[in-house]
């Protein structure tokens, strides 16, 4: 709907596309012709969507390099989508004094990796014995899984912190193992409750599913464990459901606000969502908002644009058919 | 339900090993290799969830210095007999689902589609649609509120799309486009995840299949319904679940942007058991929203279960 | 489920047996187990604190010093400050009250003072009379008659304005003793969107939440309405949803159905700043700003008067002492609370955050507030037409009851059966709570 603001991203094959439109709609006269034009719609469809999808983030990285006066005076023309005027680093400079960025940061890539890794370990494995081995009572404890679907977090966060200030925990204390009761203030208490998903271990039982059983059976018959058939074969063959659980918890995990809020009381245990604010005084600095929302996708976003070439890489790899 | 859910994955299962040792076995390391899982989600979910709603058949308070009563089924009278916000609520949260879930699963194949071709810069494209997703909701959430101002970027945009005709609305004061505005958001956040789990599946799919149907003379929408649709099977499955849940749990977008207003017609159930609950400090009363919640997502899931399994003996 | 506050303590798991190898000093038994409670180290009792002002880096620079001064002045205590985000502050303590965990010192908005007392979150101050009776009887929390809550200020609203705009658009200056009648206001408000103002009064409603009755009750108390009956403190119905309270959201509902006023724009004074609004209802927090900008030219004016007098809202953030805490604890903060009532600290206050000081003498001491001070017409709204609201553990409800009913009829919604609702709510609530010891 915005897609003419923003120029740039049209791929601009526009005489090709002036003269395929010209022709009259007949049926395609060859292979070649039609997919000529199918490829020009495609590019005009992909360019305003694409306009679509990144208008609001281009705002955001473009408001992120302006003071607040200047991004309420752009708000409503083009200016918005353009770094022009008082344009500087100022916003990223001032993050910096208001939130202590890199301990939360570092805080979030702590909870982030380990929730992704175990996650990964935890969900695959039980998706893998709920797929491929046949067991008495497999499905109750599917239809368990599947029942823990549709708890939405927010409705039992209250009874969720009295329960975790009530768990005991281990440590040592001068060399002397000691215990005590509660999680709260702790990496723990961010990472836990949300290794297990009933959507990641879904998604794994679904994609094991369609590997062919034959291979488990040679295997089997070769003497391999189902820990080896899990870890040798399933798993390698599983690039996709692997990239897909790991996008998917990994955003949960960086993106987790309300809970931290209610468990994490230090500040130096606070993830990078609840930084967000600190910026909502009295008055909203918008620039900072921008600057430090910028700040805080640019990594997730690098992240993905990683991943996503080996999710696609592992998907042809693989080999697998539907 | 978990017949309906998973019939890809039984469907496939062996003819049962005799020998009764190795069955054990197997179930043995069924058991360990599901442990691990179930034992967290017990511990995380399945007790909070009890310990909430045990509560919602009593009048506790958050914080009150009187011990909680048993109040039977009063707060479940209360939400149906007495409190319109639960009544809107329960609409609103219809509506969005009734919306998100097509618009959101539709725009999303088609963009998998598209970007599902081999042509230069589809990567890129993906990472384009990729992106809102891996921005947080709250921060989407604060920004569009920014966006959906009377005199905010929408309604320019509107303004210069339309060359002057229409210069749009005050999208999230107004009771009759709040949630509309409330949808677009969330569709445009989310849809680009969907678009991944479609082309996952999508590329399970082999080209030879769209090759035998070529020769076969089927056209771009033969192909799709031929071809494309019945093979993405399973992945249909995962994604209107996936989305269903998503839809009726609608919470973040609304405690940022709208509150709920204006006048009850954003509001949404889990929104308003956080709010009866937590905000307003009702622990029973929220406990027992949380509970009609929890049977009213079941019920539905049931039902789009039985659906699909309907379609699926049908070919 | 409900916060027990019971500690529990820290045991060995190998008990006496190694402790007795490693050494008594070593093992620390019997300590208090949570972290944020009474651990004493190097003989010093540990004195938690949490405040509202994670972000809020002038604020946080006087506490800094505040604290370090005081952990210098004294062998005895140590006070650890934790800071959190304002917007979700409440939401941080009531979590922390439910696990039981809460700090030894917390802050808190000067209206939800009564709800956390009655709860038992928070205990009787106790602190020395000299120090509270010198405070603006709007910065000290007093619930069924015990003093719960002091603070170092007291912020104020006002309307303000540009002296030449209204000059030249004849616009009486309202003072004091004579603010605008409430029609003289609107037909000022009618002036000024005719000489191009679209907005011509930033009233703050893109704002959520406390910010609502803060602003708008005062105004309705002005019309002769309340938010509850101050005598019993067990219903709204006549104050809420009577001929008064209707007179003023008529007058509500219409400012922005003409277009005076808008939920849009942004929060804070931008648009005064900016000169696209005449005249901007705001807080003294914004007041410096708005004197670099504007200079000379800005006036500091009463809110109108719909009927009673001009009004505007009392009390602020202020102190507080857990119930948790006891014996050293107990005195350490108390302790703490009494050093910081030293003026230099409020003066440091109020010149960073500008707002007005709880004593005269720091007051007199403040760079905006003193007798020269710019923004002197604050001190003075404050002292004379500042009202608290409701001292009642009903008040969570109350406001989050008057935030949906004022938008609702800021969007168009029919006012009088939007206020019976709001007043039926409000009711159902304190009776549910058997008037939340009212009565007693």
């Amino acid at each position: 709907m915005s897609a003419p603001v923003l120029p740039t991203t049209d791929p601009a094959p526009s005489p090709a596309a002036r003269r395929d439109a010209a022709e009259p709609a007949r049926r395609p006269r060859g292979q070649r012709g039609g997919r000529r034009r199918r490829t020009v719609l495609t590019y005009v469809l992909l360019g305003i969507l694409g306009a679509f999808f990144l208008f609001p983030l281009v705002f955001m990285f473009v408001s992120s390099l302006k003071p607040d006066a200047q991004i309420l005076q752009d708000l409503s023309s083009w200016r918005a989508f353009l770094p022009i005027g008082d344009v500087s680093l100022g916003n990223y400079d001032k993050i910096f004094d208001r939130v202590p960025v890199w301990r939360f940061l570092a805080n979030s890539v702590i909870v982030t990796v380990v929730t992704v890794v175990a996650g990964l370990f935890v969900n695959s494995l039980a998706g893998f014995a709920l797929s491929r081995l046949t067991w008495r009572g497999r499905g109750l404890v599917l239809g368990f899984v599947l029942a823990t679907l549709v708890v939405p977090f927010e409705t039992i966060a209250v009874p969720m912190v009295y329960w975790v200030s009530k768990l005991p925990t281990l440590g040592l204390e001068n060399g002397v193992l000691v215990y005590d009761f509660g999680w709260l203030n702790s990496y723990k208490v961010q990472i836990v409750p949300f290794v297990a998903n009933a959507f990641s271990i879904f998604l794994f039982t679904q994609y094991f599913s369609t590997i062919p059983r034959s291979i488990d059976e040679a295997a089997r018959i070769d003497g391999a464990s189902w820990f080896t058939i899990y870890r040798r074969i399933a798993m390698p063959l599983s690039g996709p459901a692997i990239a897909t659980v790991a996008i998917l918890s990994f955003l949960a995990a960086w993106n987790q606000y309300l809970w931290p809020l209610m468990v994490v009381q230090q500040e130096q245990l606070r993830p990078v969502m609840v930084g967000m604010q600190y910026f909502f005084q009295l008055n909203t600095a918008w620039g900072e908002v921008m600057a430090y929302t910028s700040l805080i996708t640019i990594p997730v976003l690098l992240v993905f644009l990683v991943f996503q070439r080996q999710f696609i890489a592992s998907v042809a790899a693989s080999g697998v058919k539907g | 339900m978990s017949h309906t859910l998973t019939r890809p994955a039984v469907a496939e299962a062996p003819a049962r090993p005799r020998r009764s040792r190795a069955t054990r076995r197997e179930r043995g390391v069924g058991l360990s290799m599901v442990a691990p899982a179930v034992i967290l989600l017990l511990l995380f979910l399945v007790v909070p969830a009890l310990l909430g709603l045990g509560l919602s058949f009593t009048n506790a308070r958050l914080i009150s210095p009187e011990a909680p009563r048993f109040v039977g089924l009063d707060n479940f009278v209360r939400a149906f007999t007495s409190d319109p916000t639960f009544v809107a609520s329960v609409r609103n949260t219809v509506v969005f689902a009734l919306f998100i879930v097509p618009f959101q699963a539709g725009l999303g194949l088609v963009l998998a589609i598209l970007v599902n071709q081999k042509i230069r810069g589809a990567t890129a494209f993906r990472v384009i649609f990729f992106a809102p997703v891996v921005t947080s909701i709250v921060v989407v959430s604060v920004l569009w509120k920014f966006l959906y101002q009377k005199e905010g970027l929408v309604n320019a945009a509107i303004d210069w799309v339309t060359f002057g005709a229409w210069s749009g609305a005050d999208w999230l004061n107004n009771p009759s486009t709040a949630l509309g505005a409330i949808i677009v958001l969330s569709i445009w956040q989310a849809v680009g995840f969907h678009m991944l789990i479609w082309l996952s599946g999508l590329q399970t799919i082999s080209e030879e299949l769209y090759e035998a149907a070529r020769m076969d003379g089927a056209g771009l929408w033969r192909q799709f319904t031929a071809v494309t649709w019945p093979g993405l099977r399973s992945t249909r499955v995962f994604v209107l679940i996936q989305i269903t849940i998503a839809a009726l749990s609608l919470f973040v977008q609304v405690d940022v942007m709208t509150q709920g207003g204006p006048m009850n017609s954003t509001t949404t159930l889990v929104y308003h058991a956080v709010r009866q609950g937590f905000r307003n400090q009702e622990t029973g009363y929220g406990s027992a929203l949380s509970l009609i919640f929890f049977a009213a997502v079941i019920l539905v899931t049931l039902l789009q279960a039985y659906l699909t399994r309907n379609k699926e003996s049908e070919r | 489920m409900i916060a027990s506050q019971n500690r529990l303590t820290r045991r060995t798991l190998l008990g006496a047996a190694l402790a007795a190898g490693v050494g008594s000093a070593a093992v620390g038994c019997a300590r208090a187990g949570t972290t944020s409670s009474s651990d004493s180290d190097g003989g010093r009792t540990k004195i938690t604190m949490w405040t509202h002002s994670a972000g809020n880096e002038g604020e946080l620079a006087v506490y800094k010093q505040l604290i370090a001064d005081f952990n210098a002045s004294q062998e005895q205590y140590e006070v650890v400050q934790e800071s959190f985000p304002q917007e979700s502050y409440n939401d941080a303590i009531t979590a922390a009250a439910t696990a039981g965990d809460l700090p030894v010192l917390l802050d808190m908005d000067g209206p939800v003072m009564p709800n956390w007392a009655w709860a038992g979150y928070i205990q009787p101050l106790g602190l020395d009379a000299k120090i509270t009776d010198s405070l603006l009887t709007t910065a000290v929390g007093t619930w069924k008659d015990e003093i719960y809550s002091a603070g170092y200020w007291d912020a104020a609203l006002a309307i303000f304005a540009r002296r030449s705009v209204l000059e030249k658009n004849g616009i009486r200056i309202p003072t004091l003793d004579e603010p605008w009648p409430i029609d003289e206001f609107t037909s000022a408000l009618e002036t000024l969107k005719g000489a191009g103002y679209d907005t011509p009064l930033d009233i703050g409603a893109e704002d959520t939440g406390e910010w609502w009755p803060y602003a708008y009750s005062p105004m309705l108390q002005s019309a002769g309405g309340d938010l509850l009956d101050r005598d019993t403190l067990l219903s709204a119905d006549g104050l809420l949803n009577g001929p008064e309270a209707v007179t003023f959201f008529t007058w509500f509902q219409e400012a922005f159905a003409k277009g005076y006023c808008s939920n849009s724009g942004t929060i804070g004074n931008q648009e005064f700043a900016d000169d696209k609004a005449a005249l901007a209802y705001t807080g003294s927090w914004n007041a410096k700003a708005a004197l670099d900008t504007v200079g000379e030219d800005l006036l500091i004016l009463p809110p109108p008067d719909f009927g009673t007098g001009a009004k505007i809202g009392g009390g602020s953030w202020q102190w507080g002492i857990s119930s948790a805490a006891t014996g050293a604890q107990l005195e350490g903060a108390r302790a703490y609370l009494e050093f910081s009532f030293q003026d230099k600290y409020l003066v440091a206050f109020s010149d960073s955050q500008i707002v007005i000081p709880a004593t005269d003498s720091a007051r007199q001491a403040s760079t905006y507030f003193g007798a020269d001070g710019a923004l002197v017409p604050f001190a003075e709204l404050s002292a004379s037409a500042a009202v608290l609201r409701p001292a009642t553990p009903a008040y969570a409800t109350i406001s989050t009851t008057f935030e949906t009913a004022a938008k609702d009829i800021m969007s168009g919604a029919d006012i009088q059966s939007t206020l019976d609702t709001a007043v039926a709510d409000i009711d159902a609530n304190i009776s549910s709570n058997d008037g939340y010891g009212a009565s007693s």
